[in-house]
């Protein structure tokens, strides 16, 4: 460690010779530094061990605010290397004491990176979610009481509400396993998220499905086609399209091997998920 | 500007990126790297996190229930 500093490593790519974007800054608020090591290249920064060891890490991540600028950041700098080559983007708040560290993860890595790169030059991923949006009524509901007369009148109403939501959940459910079923047709790979918290979103409806296509950068077009084709209008149901982003969701299992991703997203529980790849 | 482009203008949504850096990018383990070790704990934290701010939501046990119920079966027919 060099005076209470660390390396923040932000992701991998094969050495290049062109230029960043000028306007990318890395944490630090310089460009992003460079250590190339055996045919592969990290794209680090140093950050203040005060905030990125361990200890004040962990309080760390239960600050929303911190947690934001960091991935902000983050995605910013993979977002620029991805101008001028392929980055292997690594797992948030990724630390290294020092440059040796950064070449012994090169080395422990080269294998899954090399795979990794190997796989996704030229790709880029696109986010797909599908949300029941239970508010939007499916008809004109006749004009509404101002307040129920009757407990059995309110109860039908109640019952009438759970039924709406129940359709909207049916034809999201029926939309999401068509869409993701026709869109993994399309790309390379697919990847399932857990479905996200409204609370965290602030997005309205209930998200019911929460998807990632591994697609060649030049079918793009075609495949953002391909959602808005597929995408139904007014009928309780919404599908939000984001993207390109760099292929996070597809960096490959402890193997590196192209389809152990998608596997993964489908454990939705809490408690489970990535435990393959954190033993590795 | 093609319809691509316009996607990305546009600003990333904080729960997308989260959903990406903290349960995708390779991990890397050994002791010379710190890095997230439970990413459901942090997940967890944020959501008590975001509930606690929502004070106005009433119940938001029952919706979580709900909510569950329907991921279930949505996964396994998936």
């Amino acid at each position: 460690m060099i005076d209470g500093q660390l390396l923040y490593v932000y992701a991998v790519t094969r050495p290049f010779t062109a230029a960043l974007p000028s306007d990318v800054r890395a944490l630090d608020g310089e460009p992003p530094a460079l250590i190339e090591h055996r045919g592969l290249c990290a794209a680090v920064s140093r950050v203040p061990a005060a905030h990125f060891d361990a200890e004040p890490l962990r309080a760390h991540l239960e600050d929303l605010d911190w947690l934001a600028g960091v991935a902000r950041n983050h995605q910013a700098v993979v977002s620029a290397l991805a101008t001028v080559s392929c980055p292997v983007p690594l797992r948030l708040a990724t630390v290294c004491r020092d440059e040796d560290g950064v070449r012994r993860l090169l080395d422990s890595g080269s294998a899954r990176f090399e795979s990794a790169i190997e796989r996704l030059d030229g790709r880029v991923e696109w986010g797909v979610k599908v949300y029941a949006d239970s508010t939007v009524p499916e008809r004109v509901e006749p004009a509404p009481e101002v307040t129920a007369a009757t407990g059995r009148e309110y109860l039908r109403r109640r019952l009438g509400q759970r039924q709406t939501r129940d359709r909207s959940w049916q034809r999201a459910g029926a939309l999401s396993r068509a869409l993701h079923a026709d869109l993994c047709e399309r790309a390379e790979a697919g990847r399932l998220h857990p479905p996200q918290s409204g609370r965290l979103s602030g997005a309205s409806g209930e998200n019911v499905l929460n998807a990632a296509y591994l697609v060649p950068r030049d079918h793009s077009d075609e495949f953002v086609a391909a959602v808005r084709d597929r995408t139904p209008q007014g009928e309780g149901v919404r599908v939000e399209l984001t993207g390109p982003w760099a292929p996070y969701s597809f960096v490959g299992g402890p193997d590196g091997s192209p389809d152990s991703g998608p596997d993964v997203g489908q454990d939705v529980g809490p408690g489970r998920g990535r435990s393959e790849q954190e033993g590795s | 500007m093609n319809e691509g482009d316009a996607l990305a203008q546009r600003e990333i949504a904080l729960v997308d990126l989260l959903d990406r850096l903290l349960a995708g990018g390779v991990v890397i383990t050994g002791d010379l790297t710190l890095r997230i070790a439970d990413v459901d704990l942090v997940r967890i934290d944020l959501n008590a996190l975001v509930s606690s701010v929502s004070a106005e939501v009433p119940s938001p046990f029952a919706e979580f229930g709900f909510q569950h119920e329907h991921e279930h079966e949505h996964e396994e027919s998936l």
